[in-house]
């Protein structure tokens, strides 16, 4: 299988005419072939063929494989139709999960999307060391997730002498129930999420702000506009296009989110932060090693990521020509 | 902060933005932006440095002071032993070590696929080149998530060599290099070289590995480091795949083994681990600040 997808690839190497000529000036060809570095520049592809063929081209095929056959790895796999599709389907998880994953995208939308913007207007402004509050921001974004939901969940601990919760006794508040309770469990995970990410996108907004053409703001000024009038009517137009790239790529991440539940909660309390990926990943390492629910699942989340990939991507494009 | 007159003074060098000198000029303006930034590096501050100086003062904080006054700094003095104790007693070293091999790997193996790669999709172009840069591109829109289980399989079943790389760190080194977003950048890189010089060498006879050698690598020095810098990083970081491929608590990276300590270690012990994970991705951060900060790496992160 990985042999077919290699040498697809390698097949239409030669530049061989496809209406096959006359043996001698197809040896002629081959020759010219060799003699400009045709074998030479095969082995230099050579990398980039087997790393891709065995691991992301043959896994990619054989997920769509994989998702029609029953496979468990004890006994031979075997075509099921779409049985393991109608199986995820009608999982009463599903629709759990899927709650849950778009409350966590929505969440961080909510945390995440605004108080970004807002950080980087102000810090554009800065006239003196801007590096300083820049790497202050990101720095976050540099610590191992694991890590970060570690440390969290000491900072999330429920006694009344917890991190948060002594913080929160300063203002007579708590103490909160911050991982235990089903309601508090997902915002305090989408918090964790938000704190580790959005140094990130500080940075793509401090980028697209210093790209502002400063004639537009002279332009604004010579018809009277204040600072506020320019940051709506200057500044968030210009950066439309970023925040609908930032939006794609948050809600592309969001969607796949899997460290945040499985360390903090394990999915619960009482599955309220059951995620997409955490039952893919309970459905093939959770001790089922039911692998073709696990692809199936995977195929149809991956269908609605790819379109919005191929959002992103089209977004992209005609913002970095323009 | 910056006073008036250092604000008016560099505003002539810098590029304009939202705020004009005129409008610094009024004192209930500049007084309401001195104010903006003072909250805004106080709230950085405190959010973006707190925790991780919080987790730097209770890896040598005894457990009990941390449980009971987690925000007072060393009511009871340092326990400078909790690093000791996690580094030789819960084998943090041996992790350590393995996350810095598996980094280095995985590093060299997309440093490989990447350069070599793109030099073939944007410098040497052969016939096939088309049909191989959208096969690559196509990967890109295909969401990690839809690779984990077939990749896991594929790994414990190499197909063609038949050997099962599970518990090895081969594992993680070769599907970390079938990374479309490194090779496309590589070769966008190339496409902006000047293609004169690599024709000049070609009819000076220079073949693909020569010209490849010491035309391109040399004038390649800004992207690898790119490369480099995020593959390290983000290798460091990885937890997903590693803690599905390598099951052998001895081949584990920091990442899949502090999980599994913090059932039976004491905090003190768990936070300082936590730290010493933290060390080389805060110093690399430090040291390539500007890599970081223009934002070079973070198209990438669509790949999740």
């Amino acid at each position: 299988m990985a042999d077919t997808t290699v040498s697809l690839a390698v097949r239409s190497a030669p530049p061989a005419p496809a209406q096959a000529p006359p043996s001698g000036r197809r040896r002629g060809r081959v020759a010219t072939w060799i003699r400009r570095g045709g074998p030479s520049t095969l082995v230099i592809a050579l990398p980039m063929l087997l790393c891709f063929g065995l691991f992301s081209w043959f896994p990619i095929a054989r997920a769509v494989v994989m998702s029609f056959q029953f496979t468990n790895l004890v006994t031979a796999p075997e075509f099921v139709g779409t049985e393991n599709f109608t199986y995820v389907l009608s999982d009463p998880l599903l629709p759990v999960a899927v709650g849950n994953t778009l409350y966590f995208a929505v969440l961080a939308l909510l945390f995440g999307y605004p108080i970004p913007l807002l950080a980087a207007v102000a810090m554009s402004e800065v006239r003196r060391a801007r590096g300083l509050f820049a790497a202050l921001a990101y720095l976050p974004v540099v610590v191992p997730p694991v890590v970060a939901v570690l440390l969290w969940k000491t900072f999330y601990s429920g006694s009344d002498t917890g991190v948060f919760n002594t913080v929160a006794g300063w203002f007579g508040a708590g103490p909160f129930p911050w991982l235990q309770h089903p309601d508090w469990a997902m915002p305090s995970l989408v918090l964790e999420a938000t704190w580790a990410a959005a140094g990130g996108t500080v940075i793509i907004y401090l980028a697209a702000l210093t790209s502002v053409p400063p004639e537009l703001y002279d332009a604004a000024e010579v018809d009277g506009a204040g600072i506020w009038r320019k940051i709506w009517h200057v500044t968030l137009p210009q950066l439309r296009p970023v925040l609908f790239i930032t939006l794609i790529l948050q809600i592309i991440g969001t969607s796949q989110v899997f460290t945040e539940p499985y360390l903090f909660t394990g999915g619960g309390p009482a599955n309220s932060t059951t995620t997409i990926l955490l039952m893919i990943y309970n459905y093939a390492f959770g001790g089922r090693g039911d692998y073709g629910a696990a692809t199936a699942l995977s195929l149809m989340l991956a269908v609605v990521l790819a379109i919005l990939s191929a959002i992103y991507f089209r977004a992209t494009r005609r913002w970095s020509t323009t | 902060m910056s006073g008036p007159t250092a604000g008016r003074a560099t505003g002539q060098t810098i590029d304009r933005g939202i705020v004009s000198d005129a409008d610094l000029r009024r004192p209930g303006v500049r007084r309401g932006v001195r104010a903006v930034h003072a909250a805004l590096l106080v709230a950085l501050v405190v959010v973006g440095l707190g925790p991780i100086l919080w987790l730097a003062k209770a890896a040598v904080t005894p457990t009990q002071d941390t449980l009971r006054a987690p925000i007072e700094v060393f009511p009871n003095g340092i326990d400078w032993a909790n690093l000791a104790e996690a580094w030789t007693r819960f084998d943090i070293d041996l992790h350590f070590f393995n996350t810095l091999w598996l980094a280095l790997g995985s590093w060299a193996v997309q440093l490989l696929v990447a350069v070599t790669g793109g030099y073939v999709l944007s410098v040497l172009r052969p016939a096939y080149a088309r049909v191989l840069g959208a096969l690559v591109l196509s990967t890109l829109f295909v969401p990690a998530v839809v690779l984990l289980v077939p990749l896991y399989l594929t790994v414990l079943d190499v197909p063609v060599a038949n050997v099962s790389l599970i518990n090895t760190f081969w594992a993680v080194w070769l599907p970390a290099g079938a990374n479309a977003f490194n090779v496309l950048l590589v070769a966008r890189f190339f496409d902006g070289l000047p293609r004169e010089v690599f024709e000049a060498a070609k009819v000076d006879g220079a073949g693909p590995f020569r010209l490849g050698w010491s035309i391109v690598l040399p004038m390649s020095r800004p992207i690898i480091g790119v490369v480099s810098v995020f593959a390290f990083i983000t290798a460091w970081k990885d937890f997903l795949w590693p803690l599905l491929v390598l099951r052998d608590p001895a081949v584990q990276p920091l990442s899949v083994r502090l999980p599994a300590l913090q059932d039976y270690v004491e905090l003190d012990v768990l936070l300082a681990a936590l730290a010493i994970s933290t060390v080389i991705p805060i110093a690399i951060f430090l040291v390539f600040q500007r890599l970081f900060l223009s934002g070079a790496g973070l198209s990438g992160a669509v790949k999740g």
